[in-house]
């Protein structure tokens, strides 16, 4: 069990966004977190990376607990995520952005960039193979010196998960990674995930409203509405729940 | 990098150098020389505060209250005897311990936030150096300041500061070790960090990155600097008093930075120098010249944020791109 | 015990104008969703205004006073649409920046047209009255009593009108506000126009009785700014609270310890909140 969530809850101005959440994520999963608009999805990221502090409730990363710690902490601890409004350093480029990512995993400080030791040397062609190993791998290798400014959506979407993966992370949160996307971008994504657990054996915990992408990709899907857990299971499972159906009820269709 | 290819890439400002050497043998005027050494010491002020204000992105109003901590340190403790060359590392040290502590409360909350605290923290240096007369002179300042002590150069003999050139050349010593030291942080996965934290600090929390850290050191390496320029300075002038550490000095590297580029190495330096001839040419609009300083902050603000070296960079950047996909265009039509 | 009641009555006249300058500026924050760093440079110019009308064309206090608020209410309109309009989407340091232009604009203006030295300001009512040993000036009652109309008022527009309620809703959720037809600009507009107005009748008010100096405005500035935070940035009743506590304390700090560093403590004070609560006083969580 990588990641533990437990009796979590998140209050705004007595609105309980989240509400005595608790769940589990496997390690080496592909987990699917669904809803309605408004169900807390996008908050229970929030909580579990640390940009939110919980009202209520414990988070434990393999075994331990990191409830309230500050965000960059839980990042280098070992989990990413991208944003649903795709965030990326658009003052700069796209092998600037991947090198921020990888920040992390340099060890050297003020006094090795300022005196340009041999650890400095070494975080820098570290981080140059790292960020080349990255690019191709998001498929972005002839865009490298771009301003971010200038990528399409799609490649943007593929770089904030690029961001994400170069940290070397166990587990990486997706929010929406395919976010007004049309089809052929959405398929595009969906195989880089895939090719993220694959090869990586990175655990993936995605947002998604794609209903077709999130069953072919998931292995294990949770929904909530109103910002509890209504169902747990396998795709199959989730889509012959009478809780799930009728919380779609006038959104999305499950077919 | 070999001699040739580095002078083939770099001739430009190789040659701004030899020509920034030869400078005392090419003016002549004291006051324009004057005038010259005052522009290195106020580059190193906009280049540091460059650091904090415009790679990290957060807005010190306090800079000029380092500057003056930095001058009041070398001023009083070298008229005690101290020799300038101690005093003025342990003036700097003080400017950037103080800034560690002032950064400390300040650089948690919201960027709106600091900038308010260092504008109050700067006021408070200039109240208390103001009212503090047992140890500043009040009002009146500190006079009398000696220049820094001879250097011994073996072979040489004994290196006085008295002349003109040889301020200069101390000045441009101090501005081109602080320019290597911004270029190393700044061109580095620090520096990129700092920008990091500039462009979106959430983020720059999301992956890994310790913001607070990160604003912490930018802050005090700038204040260091920051405190450097003004050891120097009040010793090279020989007079200071509350007014060296005024707010409106800080809004002058201001629009140093501004005008001349910020997020740019060579902009804080341009601004710098330009921005003061300009004043000077301008001496008989006497203040309205402020006026016109006022307007000329709000216009490039608005339509050209990036500044004149700023600008400039986009330009070539501009022609770069445009450059390149002539080529390949060129390359797709005939392959 | 008269000389602690003497101060406290001198606190709480400052306190008023505090409070009036620092509502000003904490409903322009809810609009602009920065604090206004030219309001005290405004603040200053409300008075100098009124001082020229009174001294070149011999205009009434009263007259002047009003004559004084509209003419601010025009500039802050100006001041709204020329310097943070165009920023309103950029990064926050940016609109700080433009407001610095603005502030060395005033400031510089008005060295230039009536010099930097400080003037003087007659005072329409000299009188004093004695009550439980207290010397109180009648401008500094009026003072009082003004400043605490102009309070109840706002809270009133605020809370009970139409134009009121749109100010609240844009500060609230601009974008919600736009979706529902409000004139967003518009409402902007208004709520700088206030904010300087009020700013400018403390000022007239208070003028009579400190000197009248370029400067004056700087300082004031930085201690609304001050009292905003501490208060909460968008929370009137802490800008209220707040800037009677910073009169207070700044009256019993300068009668009983130092006068010349009664502005550091204020500001000391704020560096020592921000450090323990980020987020001001009454300030609500960043999320």
């Amino acid at each position: 069990m990588l990641l533990e969530v437990k009796n979590l809850t998140k209050n705004f101005a007595g609105l309980a966004a989240v509400s005595n959440v608790s769940l589990q994520v496997r390690e080496g999963e592909i987990l699917a977190i669904v809803g309605p608009n408004g169900a807390g999805k996008t908050v229970l990221f929030g909580l579990i990376s640390g940009l939110l502090r919980p009202t209520r409730g414990q988070i434990y990363l393999q075994g331990e607990e990191i409830t309230g710690w500050k965000p960059h902490r839980i990042a280098c601890q070992g989990i990413a995520r991208t944003f649903q409004t795709t965030a990326l350093f658009d003052q700069l480029r796209v092998v600037d952005n991947l090198a921020i990512g990888y920040r992390q995993r340099t060890t050297g400080g003020f006094w090795s960039t300022l005196l340009h030791t041999r650890r400095w040397e070494e975080d820098k062609d570290r981080t140059t193979a790292k960020v080349m190993e990255i690019l191709s791998f998001i498929g972005l290798a002839e865009k490298a010196f771009h301003f971010v400014s200038t990528l399409s959506q799609a490649e943007q979407k593929r770089l904030s998960i690029g961001v994400a993966l170069i940290s070397q992370p166990k587990m990486i949160l997706l929010d929406e990674p395919t976010g007004g996307l049309i089809l052929e971008d959405t398929d595009e994504i969906t195989s880089l995930i895939r090719k993220i657990h694959e090869t990586a054996g990175i655990t993936v915990c995605l947002i998604e409203h794609k209903m077709r992408m999130v069953m072919d990709l998931a292995q294990r899907m949770i929904v909530l509405n109103f910002g509890s857990v209504i169902a747990e299971g396998t795709p199959g499972e989730i889509s012959n729940n009478p809780d799930v159906i009728e919380a779609y009820l006038g959104g999305e269709s499950i077919a | 990098m070999t001699w040739i290819k580095f002078l083939r890439e770099k001739w430009f400002y190789a040659l701004l150098l030899i020509l920034a050497l030869l400078l005392p043998l090419l003016i002549t005027n004291r006051y324009h020389f004057q005038i010259v050494i005052m522009g290195c010491l106020f580059s190193i002020a906009a280049l540091s505060l460059n650091l904090i204000l415009g790679y990290t992105g957060q807005a010190s109003m306090a800079h000029a209250g380092f500057f003056g901590i930095g001058a009041y340190g070398v001023a009083l403790l070298t008229k005690e005897g101290m020799s300038f060359w101690l005093a003025l590392p342990l003036s700097s040290l003080l400017a950037a311990l103080v800034g560690f502590l002032i950064g400390l409360p300040t650089l948690r909350a919201r960027g709106s936030y600091f900038a308010i605290s260092t504008m109050c923290f700067g006021v408070i240096i200039s109240i208390v150096a103001g009212n503090w007369i047992e140890l500043t002179g009040g009002y009146n300042g500190v006079v009398g300041i000696p220049l820094p002590n001879p250097i011994f150069l073996p072979g040489v003999g004994d290196l006085g500061f008295q002349t003109q050139a040889a301020q200069y050349y101390l000045v441009l010593a101090f501005l081109l070790l602080t320019l290597l030291i911004m270029h190393r942080l700044v061109y580095s996965l620090m520096g990129l960090g700092f920008m990091a934290i500039r462009n979106n600090e959430v983020l720059a929390g999301s992956v890994g990155i310790n913001t607070f850290a990160g604003k912490i050191l930018s802050f005090v390496v700038a204040n260091f600097f920051a405190g450097l320029a003004g050891g120097i300075y009040a010793s090279l002038i020989g007079t200071i008093s509350p007014a060296t550490a005024a707010l409106e000095q800080t809004f002058g590297w201001l629009i140093f930075v501004l005008l001349g580029g910020i997020a740019t190495l060579t902009g804080p330096i341009v601004g710098a120098f330009v921005i003061p001839v300009i004043m000077e040419y301008l001496q008989f609009l006497t203040e309205y010249r402020l006026i016109i300083f006022g307007v000329l902050l709000i216009v490039v603000i608005i339509y050209f944020p990036r500044g004149l070296m700023g600008g400039f960079t986009t330009l070539q950047q501009r022609v770069k791109d445009l450059y390149a996909q002539r080529r390949g265009e060129k390359r797709a039509a005939g392959g | 015990m008269q000389l602690f009641l003497q101060q406290i009555f001198n606190g709480i006249m400052l306190g008023s104008t505090y409070a009036i300058v620092a509502l000003g500026l904490t409903l322009v924050f809810g609009i602009l969703h920065i604090p206004n760093f030219a309001h005290g440079h405004l603040y200053m110019l409300g008075a100098y205004i009124s001082f020229f009308l009174m001294t070149l064309y011999g205009f009434g206090f009263w007259t002047a006073l009003i004559t004084s608020m509209v003419i601010l209410g025009l500039v802050g309109m100006l001041i709204e649409r020329v310097v943070y309009r165009p920023l309103q989407d950029k990064p926050h340091i940016n609109s700080f920046i433009s407001a610095v232009g603005a502030l060395i604009i005033l400031e510089t203006s008005v060295i230039v047209l009536w010099g930097p030295q400080g003037r003087r300001i007659p005072n329409p009512y000299p009188d004093i009255v004695e009550l439980l040993g207290i010397t109180m000036s009648h401008q500094r009652l009026l003072v009082i009593v003004a400043a605490i109309a102009m309070i109840v008022v706002l809270q009133i527009f605020i809370k009970k009108t139409t134009p009121g309620a749109t100010i609240e809703a844009v500060a609230q959720n601009r974008e919600g506000a736009m979706l529902v037809g409000i004139n967003v600009n518009w409402v902007s507009s208004l709520t700088f126009a206030i904010s300087t107005a009020t700013a400018a009748a403390a000022a007239c008010l208070v003028a009579p009785i400190f000197m009248i100096s370029p400067t004056m405005g700087a300082l004031l500035g930085m201690k609304a700014f001050v009292i905003v935070i501490l208060g909460g940035l968008g929370s009137i009743p802490g800008a209220i609270l707040g800037g009677y506590i910073l009169g207070i304390l700044e009256a019993i700090g300068g009668g009983y310890l130092s006068a010349a560093y009664k502005d550091v403590y204020a500001f000391g004070a704020l560096i020592l909140i921000l450090s323990i609560r980020p987020t001001g006083l009454f300030g609500k969580e960043v999320s």
